[in-house]
């Protein structure tokens, strides 16, 4: 792509911003400076290219060299129906956003428990404003991205969840984002807040979606999660927009002493994924665990990029992503774990297998340990591998078809992941999702 | 029922089978026995339909039919089952669940309907008690962290569930507490009828103890070297095969 064009694209989030500077005279004062502050962040950078160590197997070209049109300009008409194929539950708080607005119809909050704040982050930057300007934007692992400065500076609305000291939410809180454009190409920059107070514990499910015809459409979401002392939060991301959309997400996690965090990240569908998760064990003790699926099939192309910080002593992490590739599919992955100097006692296991069914697909796998700390135990590895014939001909002799006996052991080895899914319902829900999306995944039922 | 006529197979180039010939009839028990690598598993595999192993020369009638073309999962359904030596772990996959699939599959090839969840649970049970298997087991993946006599023992469980009229039994009886062999016999012994068949791969004479064959053959180098009635399996557990592999030399140097 020439200089010109390059810069051609980051005119066209230009003209948003200039836009969106327009509309937010009525909104909260302390949001618009940190809007421009990053604006300026990402219009010094521009968007990453294949130069850039951080971007050298996912080229973005495609994205920006698009002309997007504001999704919140484009109007829409998602109906209760629409949505029901993305729902797992009636048993949850349910928060819809449709073209990165917040859809008051389509979502059911209903009661919250007394000390739990679940809403929409526009509703919150009226009434919470101490609280978000104290946490968002602040961690700086997001804040140096490109699209997380974007999505800092163009953000949308999304979820605002903050929980008491002592509570523990019972339901899930889901929050849909659907996009509901024609083929013009939209943008949408979802974003989320998710405040965890000391010794509480919480479950929140992200779902990503198109309603209507495709278009290539771009999502460019990112959420933030603090996680106080002894918090325990359970996050799950699930990506299913159709196929040829761009789907970027930043998820930056702070983690405090003895915090608790899983989180586990599922992709499907889009053109072209990039996933950016990053932790920070910033407290003695601390855990987390991130687990990842994704499913490419036709030219389809995932990217997982992991960053664990163990900052303090005692804590512990476990990284556990696993892809199934087919036809053309590229599936990335790359992990990195920093252990600072005095984080002594880390426990770290890094855990990346990806089953190959066609020879035209590609995996490129990247553990990246910087270890500062001389007590610590790191562990990584990788496995890429076809199905295996010794367990396709044991089921053979047993009358099962190869095909079946195939998607037996495809389904099997994607569905290991979803036993870190602790939402019954919802692990029920994406082993069905998994099913329609395998070769002949109908074959198998249940 | 089963007719071996001289078979070779290769695999990677070298010949390991080197013209066999068995005939098995209905209602019979064959024993094959044999020192370690003479290809007693590479024909219990080829008779199942590994692809791995190439076949070079001769055939294989099943039912008066050859069965060379026919794929393992074809095989299985028109009734031929192989308890494997080293049974393969498969995580993520269920042993019920992956049963109540290949038994659904075979009654739909015969033209039977299929099983439901209840149904297949009550066969399920009975057949599990027959074999004194911890129905735990099932609930879990196939042979995943299974000990290696709950991995054999799987195996004949699965043979009473799909009640197969031509069963290869290989090597069944190693790793095999001699309490767990009875069981495994029993099992064995209740599914004998004059209908079915079954070849009985062993090194010992123990598990013939308590299944009798009506006949035993002897492999060495890829080719029966002898046949006998059970008798034979009492001569070879006290001679060993020694004697057997020299007379088929002598045999070979003469024909030459
Ligand atoms: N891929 C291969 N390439 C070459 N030789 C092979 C290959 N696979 C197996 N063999 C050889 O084939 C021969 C027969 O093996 P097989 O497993 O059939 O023996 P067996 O009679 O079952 O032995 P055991 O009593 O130890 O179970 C062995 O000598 C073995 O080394
Ligand atoms: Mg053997």
């Amino acid at each position: 792509m020439s200089v010109a064009n390059m810069t051609q694209s980051k005119d066209v989030f230009l003209a948003h911003f200039e836009q969106l500077e327009k509309q937010s005279s009525g909104g909260a004062a302390w949001l618009l400076p940190t809007r421009k502050a990053a604006f300026a962040r990402f219009a010094e950078e521009g968007f990453p290219t294949t130069r850039d160590e951080d971007w050298r197997y996912t080229n973005v070209t495609p994205i920006a060299k698009t002309s997007f049109t504001r999704a919140c300009s484009v109007a829409s008409e998602v109906t209760a129906k629409q949505i029901e194929s993305y729902l797992f539950t009636k048993d949850c708080v349910l928060l819809v956003c449709v073209n990165g607005r917040f859809d008051q119809n389509l979502s059911a909050v209903g009661e919250l428990p007394k000390g739990v704040m679940a809403c929409c982050l526009s509703d919150a930057a009226r009434t919470q404003g101490d609280l978000i300007e104290t946490h968002m934007a602040r961690h700086a692992l997001t804040e140096q991205a490109p699209f997380a400065a974007l999505n800092t500076a163009m953000m949308d609305d999304g979820l605002f969840l903050h929980i008491d000291q002592g509570i523990s939410v019972s339901v899930p809180i889901h929050v849909l984002y659907l996009i509901d454009a024609d083929a013009e190409p939209v943008s949408t920059h979802p974003r989320n807040l998710i405040i965890a107070g000391p010794s509480s514990q919480v479950s929140v499910v992200e779902t990503y979606g198109t309603v209507g015809g495709g278009g290539s459409h771009f999502t460019n979401a990112a959420t933030e999660i603090i996680a106080n002392d002894h918090a325990h939060v359970s996050h799950y991301r699930v990506q299913c927009e159709s196929d040829d959309t761009y789907h970027v997400s930043t998820l930056q996690i702070q983690q405090h002493r003895d915090s608790q965090v899983q989180t586990f990240t599922m992709s499907l569908g889009s053109a072209l994924v990039r996933n950016n998760i990053a932790t920070v064990l910033d407290g003695l003790g601390a855990d987390c665990s991130l687990t990842g699926l994704y499913l490419v099939d036709g030219r389809q192309h995932v990217d997982n990029h992991l960053t664990v910080d163990h900052a303090k002593p005692h804590c512990t992490s476990r990284e556990f992503f696993k892809g199934v590739l087919q036809d053309e599919g590229k599936g990335i992955f790359r992990g990195r774990i920093i252990v600072r100097k005095d984080a002594q006692k880390t426990d770290a296991v890094q855990t990346n297998r990806s089953l190959l069914l066609s020879d035209r697909a590609m995996v490129e796998s990247k553990p990246q340990l910087e270890i500062l700390a001389d007590d610590v135990k790191c562990t990584h590895g990788a496995t890429i591998g076809q199905v295996n014939e010794d367990e396709l001909f044991y089921l053979q002799t047993r009358g099962v078809n190869k095909q079946t006996a195939r998607n037996l052991l495809v389904f099997a080895f994607a569905n290991e992941c979803l036993s870190d899914v602790r939402i019954e319902p919802l692990r029920k829900h994406l082993s069905q999702r998994l099913l329609t999306r395998l070769p002949h995944g109908e074959m198998l039922g249940d | 029922m089963l007719e071996i006529r001289n078979l070779h197979a290769h695999i990677d180039g070298h010949e390991i089978l080197k013209g066999i010939n068995l005939t098995v009839g209905a209602g019979e028990v064959h024993s094959i026995m044999g020192p370690n690598g003479s290809g007693k598993s590479t024909l219990a595999q080829v008779l199942a339909g590994r692809d791995t192993y190439e076949v070079t020369q001769g055939d294989i009638l099943y039912k008066g039919k050859s069965i060379l073309a026919l794929s393992p999962d074809e095989r299985a359904c028109e009734g031929m089952f192989l308890a494997f030596q080293y049974p393969v772990e498969i995580p993520g996959v269920t042993t019920s669940y992956f049963l109540r699939a290949a038994v659904n599959a075979i009654r739909k090839h015969r033209g039977d309907e299929e099983l439901d969840a209840m149904d297949f649970l009550k066969i399920v049970k009975e057949k599990a008690k027959l074999i004194k298997l911890d129905q735990q087991l099932l609930s879990r993946a196939i042979n995943e962290g299974f000990s290696g006599g709950e991995k054999k023992r799987n195996e004949i469980f699965q043979m009473a569930v799909l009640e197969p009229y031509l069963a290869i039994l290989d090597e069944t009886d190693s790793g095999l507490d001699i309490d767990a062999l009875k069981i495994v016999a029993e099992g064995v012994n209740a599914l004998r009828s004059q209908d079915r068949a079954m070849i009985i791969v062993t090194h010992y004479q123990r598990l013939l103890h308590y299944i009798v064959p009506d006949f035993v053959h002897v492999l060495v180098d890829g080719k029966i070297a002898h046949s006998g009635g059970k008798e034979l399996a009492l001569e070879l557990e006290a001679k060993g095969y020694t004697w057997i592999a020299d007379d088929a030399d002598k045999a070979t140097a003469v024909a030459s």
